[in-house]
């Protein structure tokens, strides 16, 4: 099947098998490779990408479901060479070790701040919780949350 | 030691790492795309035990992009046998361990056949056309089941389940007394069963490899933890000469010893490349990885303490039983054996025996996971402390006391043989104890019994240490351990006054980038950002014995600042010969040489222009100032600390809540302490997972019923608390850098402060026991006296959407 999809600003037209997941279709395709795959019963959250705005799990997205839509993967977050607050934040707090979760993971923080721009550890937490990670214990994640909301709120101004 | 103005070692510098990481730039070997580029996909086994009477792949052959179908029998020639490097003993029985089985499977999740195909979709099609007749054997699962005499055999040919037993006698080794005459003649006896779990690793990361195979040199990329090793072993196992191999690690996703391996897939990745000479590469799903790479822990502990009624502890006798699976990997064999020399732990025990005897059934084969046998150990010996605290009536936390090893009584040789080098364990309890605010939740627990609360509060107390920094050689090899223990690291002076570190070890998310470039700035006085360090690939890092066993810093990182000393001395010597002075009067400061007594100064970048040029350089003096040095340490360290963990358990519906986690370690010294912090954080996580959530669970069949991460409950974020830790500091003294290590200091740690919490929490109520994880089932039953029927179906809690609102599964 054509689909047509816009991945990070750029247009792209593709013939793709229907069963062809979107995840898959990133990867392979588009060498989207920021975008990983962790598991296969969308427990992980590690392939977490933005559709329309809003953050999907795109090992759970046929590539045919995205056609006429706007993805934007962790490779599209920054602007112009600007870290997007969540990625600086992950980074000054130790929000990461091995780094696999991370995309996914920041993907999803910037949804949840877009849901709710001041949440409390326990909101983050919940926020957070389709998306695994095995080397940091959440703890430095939840804290670069915090901080990212802060920067991220119009009273907030970075560092 | 030279140091800059404001040293980096101690600084928590943010990591060098995360740039790639965090803006989706990260080159994971399943992001490799070669030209021409092949997909393998495995055949596994369902079956757990069975003979293979027939495989055909005449369907699977014609499948669209399908270029080769082998099963073991087209291989059986080539592909020897995975390799075992702990022979424990002598007499270890160890099977041979073809990568695709030939004519039997013995554990579900075996590879049986495999298919090449021009893409991944295409080469998983064809798996579905391949017809294997199995003719079912019985299956082996239950350990004490498998010694018994008659029991069904995992290996026939072996004649026995068991691959070996191994003593240690604190009598016999002359370290203590005997430890039979120890119990008899004491006044208080405690004896338990305890169950360690069969766990996952579950690394986010699923394992790839990619093999290019050109005629003169095998590539491998490998997201593997030991490319030193699995270059090695590849060598020895398939017959190619070392030279023609090159394996890199590329960006590797955390490991916990999941990656400390030599896989099957690895060989069979490459004896496919190899046969159509053509790059081919292998990613495996997340349920492949639960049912074919090695899973963790699986032991029974039969655990006899004794002690005088004053609370003197005076004999520890353990005997285990530990699930190697079908086959013994890497180091699975010498897994237990890590835990022998720490069941002892902190405690000044007399006399001492620990037998284990290793087991085979018709499992996933078990190895390396966080920890290794030390967090088996330091679960036992934990709760069987609480277990005789309760007996003799006193606070388990004043029984540690009465027992450990005082800070003055450092180095101290234990009844296991080793020497802890330093510890204070004292002030690491005070500390725990202030934060945790210990009286006032004793009182509050005291209260909460008094007014029957239903919801019931108990605290867990862990006063761990832990062997680690895996070295040194010669104990390694004293103990039938093939590979040595050293690290090796080598620094380029490049021209411009940058530097290029080469390590041994091989990072996968532990932050050695970050950290060897504070270890070379302070030393060299160059800056933090001038320094590239290199790694996991063994054309550049041409010598390692890779990243495990907490054993990076303390030994690989170690001999990085060795290779700086070098580099240091060599670059004097030619500063002094450019100066015209005497060595002796020329010092180093702050990244430059100066002559004492003088105002005359020279730039270190000044001399590694000059030994690089070579115009003058003194007679017999070799240009540049490039030096290499290998640490190979006299003992292991030892971090210790204390952790305490207050839970509140529901007493009618079991549910357990963790409402504060203390922990204060000492690992020595720290270079970047937002570092070590971090990876206790994730420490703490799989501890406190393997006492509430984790288990890996077989049917009656053999099948695992646990291979997804619906079924294997990873904690999610609501799972896990809010973390209190602090450190104290006593130096190493095995090393020069002070450093102890710290990534398995809070796995260790963590389990058995939960669990014995949750049991003080309900111990009034009669209960003395919770087999792990502690689920609410488990603690609902044993609450209410039905532990005997504890269900073998999953132990956690239904994967993600059974969290109550406040944290914990259902």
């Amino acid at each position: 099947m054509r689909i047509t999809v816009t991945v990070d600003g750029v247009e792209y037209r593709d013939d793709v098998e229907p069963r062809t997941l979107l995840v898959h279709h990133l990867r392979e395709r588009l060498g989207k490779t920021g975008t990983v795959v962790g598991c296969d019963t969308s427990n992980c959250g590690a392939c977490t990408v933005h559709l329309d705005g809003r953050s999907v799990k795109s090992c759970a997205v046929l590539a045919v479901q995205a056609d006429g839509r706007e993805v934007t993967t962790i490779e599209g977050l920054a602007r112009d060479g600007e870290l997007h607050p969540v990625q600086r934040a992950f980074h000054q707090n130790h929000a990461l070790q091995c780094g696999f979760c991370t995309p996914g993971m920041i993907m999803q923080a910037v949804d949840l701040l877009a849901d709710n721009p001041d949440p409390d550890e326990d909101e983050i937490r919940h926020g957070l919780e389709g998306n695994l990670c095995r080397c940091t214990g959440y703890q430095n994640i939840v804290a670069a949350v915090r901080d990212a909301a802060q920067e991220l709120s119009p009273a907030g101004g970075g560092e | 030691m030279t140091a800059t103005a404001e040293p980096e070692v101690g600084k928590a510098r943010r990591r060098k790492e995360d740039a790639r990481l965090i803006t989706g730039a990260t080159r994971w070997t399943d992001n490799m795309q070669l030209a021409g580029m092949l997909h393998m996909a495995l055949l596994r086994s369902p079956v757990a035990h069975a003979r293979i009477t027939s495989v055909d792949v005449t369907r699977a052959v014609g499948m669209p992009g399908v270029l080769v179908v082998l099963t073991g029998r087209d291989l059986a020639d080539e592909q020897g046998s995975l390799p075992c490097v702990w022979p424990i003993t002598e007499d270890m029985l160890a099977p041979p361990a073809p990568a695709l089985a030939v004519d039997r499977v013995n554990f579900a999740g075996e590879a049986v056949a495999l298919v090449v195909a021009r893409s991944a979709a295409e080469a998983h099609d064809a798996l579905a056309e391949i017809d294997v007749d199995y003719e079912d054997l019985p299956v082996v699962l239950d350990l004490e089941e498998a010694v018994r005499d008659g029991a069904d055999l995992v290996h026939p040919d072996l004649g026995t389940n068991k691959s070996a037993t191994w003593v240690f006698d604190s009598a016999a080794a002359g370290t203590g007394t005997d430890v039979d005459q120890a119990i008899a003649e004491s006044e208080v006896v405690v004896e338990r069963t305890f169950r360690q779990q069969r766990l996952i690793p579950a690394f986010m990361e699923p394992r790839s490899v990619v093999v290019d195979p050109s005629p003169d040199s095998v590539t491998m990329w490998s997201s593997t933890q030991v490319p030193h090793i699995l270059r090695w072993m590849l060598s020895a196992v398939l017959g190619i000469p070392e030279q023609r191999i090159r394996v890199i690690a590329p960006d590797v996703g955390g490991g916990f010893g999941g990656k400390l391996q030599v896989t099957p897939e690895e060989v069979l990745t490459l004896l496919a490349a190899r046969r159509l000479g053509k790059p081919v590469k292998w990613t495996e799903s997340r349920t492949e990885s639960m049912l074919s790479a090695h899973h963790g822990r699986d032991q029974l502990q039969r655990i006899t303490i004794s002690a005088r009624r004053d609370g003197t502890v005076t004999g520890l006798k353990v005997d285990l039983l530990a699930d190697m699976g079908a086959y013994l990997r890497l180091i699975s064999s010498g897994v237990p054996i890590l835990g022998a020399f720490m069941f002892n732990a902190i405690y000044k025990f007399p006399a001492y025996r620990f037998t284990c005897t290793n087991v085979f059934t018709t499992k996933v084969p078990t190895d390396a996971y966080r920890g290794a046998g030390r967090p088996e150990a330091t679960f036992a010996i934990e709760r069987i402390m609480d277990e005789l605290a309760a007996e003799l009536g006193v606070d388990p936390l004043e029984l540690r006391e009465r027992n450990w090893i005082g800070h003055d009584e450092f180095p101290f040789t234990t009844v296991a043989g080793l020497t802890y080098d330093s510890g204070d364990y004292e002030a690491a309890t005070a500390r725990a104890k202030e934060l945790f605010g210990y009286d006032a939740l004793r009182a509050e627990q005291a209260e909460r019994r008094a007014d029957g609360d239903p919801v019931q509060l108990g605290i867990g107390i862990s006063t761990y240490t832990e062997m680690c920094g895996l070295a040194p050689s010669r104990v390694l090899g004293a103990l039938r351990y093939a590979a040595g223990g050293w690290e090796h690291a080598a620094i380029r002076m490049l021209p411009t006054g940058k530097v290029e570190l080469i390590t041994g070890t091989s990072p996968h998310g532990q932050g050695h980038v970050t950290a060897w470039s504070q270890i070379v700035a302070d030393r060299l006085g160059v800056p933090f950002e001038d320094v590239e360090v290199l790694h996991g690939d063994t054309r550049v890092s041409h010598r390692g014995m890779d990243s495990y066993g907490s054993r990076s810093l303390a030994v690989g990182g170690v001999a990085v600042a060795l290779a700086a000393d070098k580099v240091l001395a060599k670059a004097r010597t030619v500063a002094a010969h450019l100066l015209e002075v005497a060595e002796d009067d020329v010092e180093f400061t702050a990244g430059a040489f100066s002559v004492r007594g003088t105002s005359t100064t020279m730039a270190l970048g000044d001399v590694v222009v000059a030994a690089h040029v070579a115009h003058d350089l003194p007679d017999g003096v070799e240009p540049g100032l490039d030096a290499e040095a290998t640490f190979d340490p006299e003992n292991f360290s030892y971090p210790h600390g204390t952790h305490l963990c207050a839970t509140e358990v529901d007493t009618q519906t079991g549910a357990v809540k963790i409402r504060s986690y203390v922990c204060v370690d000492d690992v020595g010294k720290v270079v970047n302490p937002m570092i070590v912090e971090g990876q206790v954080h994730g420490g703490l996580a799989q501890g406190i997972a393997q006492a509430l959530y984790e288990e890996a669970v077989h049917d009656e069949s053999g099948t695992l019923t646990t291979a997804t991460l619906a079924d294997y409950l990873l904690p999610s974020a609501v799972d896990l608390p809010h973390f209190t830790t602090d450190r104290t500091e006593t130096p190493a003294t095995s090393n020069p850098l002070g450093v102890k290590g710290v990534g398995e200091a809070g796995t260790i740690a963590s389990t058995p402060a939960v669990v014995n919490s949750v049991i003080d929490a309900v111990r009034h109520m009669g209960v003395t026991g919770i087999d792990m994880p502690c689920t609410p089932m488990r603690v609902w039953k044993a609450i209410h006296h039905r532990a005997a029927d504890v269900p073998t179906t999953p132990g956690a809690g239904g994967g993600l959407g059974s969290v109550t609102p406040r944290g914990g599964a259902e």
